[in-house]
């Protein structure tokens, strides 16, 4: 290679043919541009012109000097030229790659594994043996020595982990290796505990160079409520500048689609390593948000998901009507309001008016009998996914509801009166909690001692009481109780929901087992006792980069392990889920700062720019190409052909535009909507399509010469895109080499057949078959309006509207007269009344008309208004043609109409109630 | 029809001339006329067709008065004839190798607009009435469908290998009427000896110019060399660019020279492009025959 400047050539002997050009100018010099010769007759004018001056025939210098640069270009692109080339470094022995790994590595991770390429690119070149390590995910083997080639193709495979590199596990790993080597190490550039250590074992080893990015990691901390806002804390790790960083919250938009709900911009003042994003939204946004993201950085530690935390469920009370006044204290809903209001949103009202809210629980406080409406609202509420809570108390103790046969809306049946333990009158002691069995829904939490009972309904004992009881009380009693229906399900408090027959809504295990229904909501840091017992599958789990990746094959974790766990490889960051309880595990804890890494002194540290050879040779082998292209068009100015050209490139830049065409559909949707306009289907068939434009145009003018219809010029529709519901007729002709429409063209046409649309299929094929299916067409009809909705068909019977719609006819022929024409059937109760002509067929235009007598060619007309095809011979060949227009004239008559003319059936009547 | 290209330019030909009403062609001398046309000219005049009867007029001569109808009134009655009258048109049209020629694919050539303005001409005259036959010996003035046969046979057939045409000056009849369609490039002096015993013989006609729009803009430049159409011209030109202005000159010229030897034969001159609708050039050719002078 031969370097000057910032340039170098892998072939520099190849520029010895420069010297060439001089000689070439020469050459090119001499030789003027060849003539065009052209017949012209005009020549004989022209005999005896001289030319003015003789000196235009040389090329222009201009054009020799294109033509030598092209040239020139050309030799140095063969040469070989290389941008930035690289001087051979020195180095021997293996290499270690380190790479750090986390989450915060995945901000800019190409150009990281830009930069590593470089390095074992460089290591292949000598040839030394090569290991590339994630810090976040050690081999447990040792360090992989290979050919750097092998790790090369390796690469793209090498992905970050969305948690933090462990140093202290990984100065123990270093520790583990044998042999010496040298290490570069692309660090995340975060301050992590432990690298002083890291960064002695590896200088122990050989010679250690730290590559780290400049560029400020941005981070989110989990989202909290705080006074009615969300807040979300945003870190950084470079504090100097002042900065302002939006944040983004996610979620599904009610049509179901992701976007963007809300963006709120976090300020932080020089100096501050936090900043806070107050999100302040009405619940029903508040309650579709997702995660909490920051555009400028991709990377799991720029996500923050949502839990439960977020979720305020709405929640409707109802109790019994309160007959006394003012006693709050007794009231029935006073403790679940004191226990609800700070995690909940509360709705009151009439059950129905609250059903309509579709709240997330419904709880009755003593609520015995319903309306029969508000029954069944309510259990179809239930079934729909609703959780009704139900409380006992004096009201329903004394109904007789759930007595002889189960309450649809009770979980077990009652016995009657309920019982009263512990009280004055009674022997019996209040009653204290059985700890709650496995499998409830409660299972975990501790039974404080000083919760009593002293009065409850009882459930009947029956075969399916075990399983729905969820507590119990000491002597075995249930307390809960609960039912599924549908997909919802119904729970009893066997006790009321005020403190007067239990202690239980004085306790904390009241708002406890609230929550653990999932009627409130938890506090924003779940402790391990909350979680206890539990075991959260991930439902989601975030890569690196904070994409949501499947989380299906991930194993469940314990819920004391995930109260309080950091992100690592057993428990990735993400979204757990325990039956109706949600849990975000993010990236960052609750206390977790990022703060710039400090390096021990000494330690060698290099940016990630890396200035890496470019091959010039297409770029100046392009170059020529181009001044080669310039010189024919220069060539062609010359000689005078450029006009030629110049009409080539205008017919080439006068090519049609597809917005061009997206208005001319816009226009003739709304022609066809401002007007009648007929429209057969597209055929794919040059001559069917334009019989077929030809007939309705015909029938189009007869119409308007006729009748009061008007319409413009038909249109041919491609079923494929076309809006069939702006047309009410279509003209569809049977060609064999029509393909069947697609699925979605067939839902169109089907619904265009039910909303009142018709279609006429014409087979065209009546002088050689009768309507039988018996001709390659009829068959290719029957595939293709198999897929469609036609009701049962007949022939047209003597009296069908549509021989009387506008022209009294008994037949319908178009180029053929055949009386096989088929449209749907009569019902089979029309029958003929005693003195009418025709039968009572009510309402309902036939969707569709069946024949072969080939219409369009009758009808057809050339832009002249000529017929185009002769019909018949001579006078009767006429009176067919003009009989097939006013079969024509009928047809769009009913379409338009309906069955207007059949209601003709009651003049006579309308006649003599008007006294006529 | 023996030959399908004259199939073809008939029924072209018939296509364009439907649009318009028949053409008649004014007799200037109506008393010379001896061959009386077919059609009426809707209005009084000479012929065999009764017409009307109008009272008479001081000035009527006694003997056109019809006695008959007079006698069943108190007045007396002139019995008119309908004017009748038929003209021999001959048509000449330049077949020579530079007709053949055409600045663009997309244009016809000279000689195939030539001979549709002709055949479309020769319809409309027939329609009218008239005798319609090709100048020369070949086809002289005839009515009927098969002379239009026989006039779009001839049209189509081949061209002849000369460069330029000379105008055909034989067989005129006297008093008849000529159209002459060619691009007039060639020797003026067989045009010049045309109109010359054409104004001898009493014969009235129109020349239409048929050229390219090439030929009126010569858009060439750069090195060139130009060859007549059948190669028997050629010249050499180093700046194209640079003649165009003389070129347009001598056509200016040229013109000039044809339209006044036009007008001092009584014929009419026009120059029609065919980058123009044939259209044009028919109207023009259908006032140009019908003008009395």
């Amino acid at each position: 290679m031969w370097i000057i400047g910032p340039i170098g050539f892998t072939t520099p002997l190849i520029l010895l043919a420069l010297a060439v050009l001089p000689v070439l100018w020469l050459l090119l010099r001499a030789v003027p541009p060849a003539p065009i010769r052209k017949r012209f007759p005009g020549v004989v004018l022209l005999l005896g012109l001289r030319d003015d001056d003789n000196t235009s025939d040389r090329t222009p210098w201009w054009l020799l000097l294109l033509r030598l640069l092209a040239v020139a270009a050309a030799i140095v692109g063969f040469a070989g030229p290389v941008l930035n080339p690289k001087p051979p470094v020195d180095g021997r022995g293996p290499l270690l790659v380190l790479i750090d790994g986390g989450w915060a590595d995945a901000r800019d991770w190409a150009g990281r594994m830009a930069r590593v390429d470089a390095i074992l690119e460089d290591a292949a070149r000598k040839g030394r043996a090569t290991a590339v390590a994630l810090a976040t995910d050690l081999p447990a083997d040792g360090a992989p020595f290979q050919s750097a080639a092998e790790w090369q193709t390796r690469l793209p495979s090498v992905q970050p982990n969305p948690w933090r590199p462990d140093l202290i596990a990984l100065a123990e790993w270093v520790e583990a290796q044998e042999g010496a080597f040298d290490t570069f190490w692309v660090a995340d550039g975060l301050f992590h505990e432990g690298r002083n250590a890291v960064v002695q074992a590896l200088s122990d080893r050989g010679e250690l160079t730290v590559f780290q990015s400049a560029t400020p990691v941005f981070a989110l901390r989990g989202a909290a409520f705080s006074s009615g806002a969300i807040e979300v804390p945003v870190l950084r790790n470079s504090v100097e500048n002042a900065d302002e960083v939006s944040v983004v919250a996610t979620g599904l938009d009610p049509s179901g689609a992701r976007r963007d709900l809300a963006r709120v911009t976090a300020v932080f003042e020089s100096g501050d390593a936090m900043a806070t994003a107050r999100f302040e939204l009405p619940p029903e946004l508040r309650n579709r948000i997702s995660r909490f993201s920051l555009p400028i950085q991709r990377s799991a530690g720029s996500v923050a998901l949502t839990d439960d935390s977020l979720k305020r469920r709405e929640v409707a009370l109802l109790s019994g009507r309160d007959e006394r006044e003012g006693l709050q204290l007794l009231a029935p809903l006073h403790y679940l309001r004191q226990a609800l209001e700070v995690s909940a949103d509360l709705i009151d009202g009439d059950l129905l008016d609250v059903l309509l809210a579709n709240p997330d629980v419904v709880v009755l406080a003593d609520v015995a009998q319903m309306a029969g409406g508000e029954q069944a609202a309510l259990l179809d509420w239930v079934d729909r996914g609703g959780l009704l809570v139900r409380f006992a108390g004096p009201r329903l103790a004394a109904s007789d509801i759930s007595r002889a046969t189960e309450d649809a809306l009770m979980p077990v049946r009652l016995r009657s009166g309920g019982r009263t333990v512990g009280g004055a009158m009674s022997w019996g002691a209040p009653k204290t909690l059985q700890a709650f069995p496995e499998g409830s829904p409660f299972f975990g939490l501790p039974v404080p001692d000083e919760v009593t009972v002293t009065a409850q309904v009882l459930a009947q004992p029956g075969p399916n009481l075990a399983e729905r009881t969820i507590a119990t009380l000491q002597d075995g009693t249930p307390l809960v109780t609960r039912k599924k229906i549908g997909q919802g399900q119904v729970i009893l408090f066997h006790v009321t929901a005020n403190a007067e027959w239990s202690s239980l809504p004085l306790s904390g295990l009241y708002v406890q087992m609230l929550e653990r229904l999932a009627v409130s909501t938890r506090p924003p840091q779940p402790t391990a006792e909350d979680l206890a017992g539990a075991v959260f599958q991930p439902q989601l789990v975030l890569d690196a980069f904070g994409e949501a990746g499947d989380a299906a094959t991930l194993a469940g974790v314990a819920g004391e392990t995930l109260a309080g766990a950091q992100p690592g490889p057993l428990s990735p960051p993400g979204l757990y889920a325990s039956g109706e309880r949600r849990i975000a595990l993010n990236t960052l804890g609750p206390e977790d700062t990022i703060e710039t890494a400090t390096w021990p002194a000494g330690t060698v540290v290099e940016g990630l720019a890396v200035a890496s050879e470019t091959s010039l040779k297409g770029p100046a082998l392009a170059l020529a190409a181009l001044l080669l292209m310039i010189d024919i068009l220069a060539s062609l100015l010359l000689t005078g052909r450029l006009r030629n050209a110049m009409a080539v490139v205008a017919v080439l830049a006068v090519t049609p535009i597809e917005t061009h065409a997206q208005t001319s559909d816009d226009l003739a949707i709304i022609n066809a909507a401002s007007e009648v306009v007929l429209a057969y289907v597209l055929t794919g068939d040059a001559q069917v399509d334009r019989v077929s434009q030809a007939g309705l145009l015909g029938l189009s003018q007869k119409l308007f010469q006729r009748t009061s219809v008007e319409p413009v010029e038909p249109v041919g529709l491609d079923l494929e895109t076309a809006d069939l519901s702006l047309y009410p007729f279509l003209y569809w002709p049977v060609t064999l080499s029509q393909n069947v429409p697609s699925a979605e063209a067939y839902a169109r046409l089907n619904r265009y057949l039910r909303s009142g649309g018709m279609i006429m299929f014409d087979t065209r094929d009546a002088d050689i078959a009768r309507f039988s299916g018996n001709s390659p067409e009829g068959r290719h009809l029957q595939e293709l309006a198999r897929p469609l909705d036609i009701p049962p068909l007949e022939p047209i019977p003597e009296d069908h509207v549509l021989t009387r719609a506008f022209y009294l006819l008994q037949d319908f022929p178009g180029r053929h007269n055949s009386r096989d024409v088929w449209v749907e059937a009569a019902p089979p109760d029309a029958e003929k009344v005693e003195g009418m002509p025709f039968r009572n067929l009510n309402d309902g235009v036939t969707p569709v008309v069946l024949g072969g007598n080939d219409w369009a060619t009758a009808w057809a007309v050339d832009e002249n208004g000529f017929q185009m095809f002769p019909v018949g011979r001579g006078y009767t060949g006429e009176r067919q043609r003009e009989v097939a227009y006013r079969f024509g004239i009928n047809l769009i008559m009913h379409v338009l109409t309906g069955n207007y003319k059949s209601d003709q059936v009651h003049v006579p009547a309308l006649l003599d109630r008007l006294g006529q | 029809m023996s030959h399908p290209a004259a199939a073809s330019l008939r029924s072209d030909a018939q296509a364009l001339a439907a649009t318009l009403p028949p053409l008649l062609a004014e007799a200037r001398h109506l008393a010379a006329t001896v061959l009386m046309g077919e059609h009426g000219r809707r209005r009084a005049g000479q012929g065999d067709e009764f017409w009307q009867y109008r009272p008479a007029m001081p000035g009527d001569p006694l003997r056109r008065i019809d006695w008959r109808r007079s006698g069943r009134s108190d007045a007396h009655y002139v019995r008119e004839k309908e004017w009748q009258a038929a003209q021999s048109v001959v048509l000449w049209v330049d077949n020579a190798q530079s007709m053949q020629f055409s600045g663009d694919n997309a244009r016809p050539n000279k000689s195939a607009r030539a001979r549709l303005l002709a055949m479309a001409a020769a319809v409309l005259l027939m329609d009218g009435g008239e005798r319609v036959g090709l100048a020369g010996l070949a086809l002289p003035p005839r009515r009927g469908s098969l002379q239009l046969l026989r006039l779009a046979e001839t049209l189509s057939e081949d061209q002849t290998s000369d460069d330029y045409g000379a105008a055909e000056s034989r067989a005129l009849r006297p008093n008849s009427r000529a159209l002459y369609l060619s691009d007039f490039l060639g020797d003026i002096a067989p045009l010049e000896l045309a109109l010359a015993k054409a104004a001898d013989r009493g014969v009235v006609g129109a020349l239409v110019q048929v050229l390219d729009p090439v030929e009126e803009a010569f858009p060439y430049d750069g090195r060139t060399i130009f060859e007549s159409m059948g190669g028997g011209l050629q010249h050499e030109t180093l700046k194209a660019g640079d003649l165009r202005g003389r070129y347009l000159e001598r056509l200016a010229e040229r013109r000039d020279q044809i339209a006044t030897l036009a007008r001092a034969a009584g014929w009419q001159f026009e120059t029609h492009h065919t980058g123009d609708p044939a259209l044009q050039a028919l109207l023009w050719i259908y006032r140009a025959l019908e003008k009395v002078h």
